[in-house]
């Protein structure tokens, strides 16, 4: 069995000249599912029967000359965050098992209505906590590149299944790296959108001043193409920018003739050296060459406070997670554990939630619990406010003399399944380039930058932008991708290995 | 930074209605403390004069007009409950036994 390699544009272009129907190419999808995902494990819950019924309907729309969008009829798959009306939604938790959502998220009703079957809900670390997908109560998802490693997290269900070609999109969401890191170690594009840029509502909060979802592809066109779907105001949430979420396709495409001529593009100090590897910082300093060939003009920012960030990350997020989470209380959704006798609710909420919550869940309510009570409330979670302002300042200060910054997205490539799952420190370093961005609300890209000589995986490239200007990691990712794709005669996951399943 | 003992994480968890067994406890306070002298790091970075961010950009509040939508029906809301009587949530009593 063969597997559907062309990009969503290619796929979109094919269904619009009749070369092929959404159906078609719906069926391969599933059937590669079925093929690799047993290895893979990115899909907590396959929907066989509701893609292919829309992608029917998507074929009837193309045929009477009707397209919903751009991209009706090319199936995705969406991160089992989001809320899907009659597809089970368990965020990678025991305490959802089996709940299947009332009501759509906005940004699943709008994938819906531009005509784009779901597959899916893939997998991810339980209520997006972690950077591996090992702390999904389902169990971890596989790196397609190497079977034996994480796929990154929270969103590894996602980039692995645009990786492992058993979905040509995805929809994944970014608190702290978690659609930028995955993209990086399986070598794919991810984007993590402005804060307000996508509605956040029907997503499972994580930590509402942090989260954002956004598009999980291989091309840095694709990523566009989906962020002009699922992006814009959205009455719904209230956080959700009132302006419109601009040309990020006509960015792509601009980029993709590989001139930077006049941009500035900033280094970032801070996001290099000690703690990141020798062959991604490799791959970085040849991207960065790259673009200097083509015209970027290449300065070097320092941004004194992102040595903070990881530290206010892990006050701000837990303090807003142990919050958030108050509400799987057992009483209106998810799972309910009675103990023996006559229990009380709060009993019953307690012993429900110790079943419920994996060890990573408790360690951050916890945590978040510590933060917020009286008397350290000041020392940390007052403080890791204002350091939050500390670190705006830094980039604005740095989007004074660049247009975008530039650093590696993850400080290693994947690293073995089971590594690193018991020591929360060292899990939590592996988001040191991308939190920044989420504490400032910035937009950013994560685009493969080539495989690491000591391992011969993937690496990637983040190119961060200023709040509402994600035009421009559109044009400079795409500028980057096509001239290293001229470099390498390819795509990155073109050398991927073939999987088992395939053969 | 005071370590965080392990009454403390029992204090903490009971606080957020969080059963933890004597396992649990052993496993998750030393962690805790490793993870909480990590984050102290940040206590002195800013001064008095460095006003708080809550969110990322400036946010106002948004009103909408006072207008009847369609919402979830009853049996929509109550789709997911654990256990449900009269088109209501049923819960466990909430009062002590002696009340």
């Amino acid at each position: 069995m063969s597997s559907d390699t062309r990009t969503a544009a290619e796929i979109a272009d094919a269904l619009a000249a009749g070369d092929t129907t959404s159906v078609e190419v719906t069926r391969a999808h599933l059937d590669r599912i079925a093929a690799v995902d047993g290895d893979v494990h990115a899909f907590l819950h396959v929907d066989a029967e509701g893609a292919l019924r829309d992608a029917a309907a998507a074929d009837e729309r193309r045929g009477s000359g009707r397209p919903a969008s751009a991209l009706d009829g090319v199936p995705i798959a969406v991160k089992d965050v989001l809320a899907t009306r009659g597809l089970p939604t368990t965020c990678g938790s025991r305490i959802l098992e089996g709940w299947v959502p009332p009501y759509d998220a906005t940004v699943v009703a709008r994938l819906r209505a531009a005509g784009l079957p779901i597959l899916g809900k893939t997998n991810m670390d339980e209520f997006a906590m972690g950077s591996s997908t090992e702390h999904s109560a389902y169990g971890a998802t596989h790196n397609p590149w190497d079977l034996t490693r994480i796929p990154g997290g929270s969103g590894g269900g996602s980039a692995a299944a645009v990786a492992a070609y058993e979905a040509p999109l995805a929809i994944g969401t970014d608190t702290g790296g978690s659609i930028r890191q995955p993209g990086a170690v399986t070598g794919t594009v991810g984007v993590k959108p402005t804060y307000g840029g996508v509605s956040r509502y029907g997503l499972v909060a994580l930590a509402n001043s942090l989260d954002q979802a956004g598009p999980v592809t291989r091309t840095v066109l694709d990523a566009a193409l989906l962020h002009e779907i699922i992006g814009g105001h959205d009455p719904l949430d209230s956080t959700s920018i009132d302006a419109p979420v601009g040309d990020l396709v006509a960015a792509a495409r601009r980029g993709a003739d590989g001139d930077l001529s006049g941009v500035r593009i900033g280094v970032v100090t801070e996001l290099g050296g000690e703690g990141y590897q020798a062959g991604v910082l490799a791959r970085f300093r040849e991207s960065v060459e790259l673009m200097t060939k083509a015209g970027a003009e290449v300065v070097e920012v320092s941004c004194p406070h992102f040595v903070h960030a990881l530290a206010t990350y892990y006050l701000i997020l837990p303090a807003e997670a142990s919050s958030n989470l108050a509400r799987f209380d057992a009483m209106r959704y998810g799972l309910r554990v009675t103990p023996d006798g006559s229990p009380s609710a709060e009993e019953v909420m307690r012993v429900t939630r110790e079943a419920g919550f994996g060890d990573e869940v408790k360690r951050r309510i916890i945590l978040g619990t510590y933060a917020l009570s009286s008397g350290y409330y000041d020392a940390y979670y007052g403080q890791a406010q204002k350091v939050r302002t500390l670190i705006s300042r830094d980039f604005d200060a740095a989007f004074g003399r660049a247009d975008v910054l530039v650093s590696p997205t993850a400080p290693t490539t994947a690293f073995k399944l089971g590594e690193k799952v018991d020591d929360p420190l060292a899990m939590y370093l592996n988001d040191l380039a991308t939190i920044p961005a989420n504490l400032s609300g910035v937009p950013g890209i994560s685009v493969p930058s080539g495989l690491a000589d000591e391992d011969g995986l993937p690496a990637g490239v983040q190119i961060l932008a200023p709040a509402t200007a994600d035009d421009r990691v559109y044009r400079v990712g795409a500028a980057l991708e096509s001239l290293l794709a001229q470099q390498w005669g390819g795509r990155l996951l073109d050398r991927a290995p073939a999987l088992e399943g395939a053969r | 930074m005071p370590e965080i003992s392990r009454d403390e994480v029992a204090h903490l968890a009971d606080l957020a209605r969080i059963d933890l067994s004597d396992a649990e406890l052993d496993h998750l306070a030393p962690q805790l403390s490793v993870i909480l002298e990590s984050v102290a790091s940040i206590t002195g970075v800013a001064g008095d004069d460095v006003p708080p961010t809550s969110h990322a950009l400036p946010l106002t509040n948004v009103f909408r007009d006072d207008v009847v939508r369609p919402g979830l029906t009853a049996e929509e809301a109550l789709s997911g409950a654990p256990a449900v009587e009269q088109q209501r949530f049923r819960v466990p009593r909430i009062l002590g036994e002696e009340q």
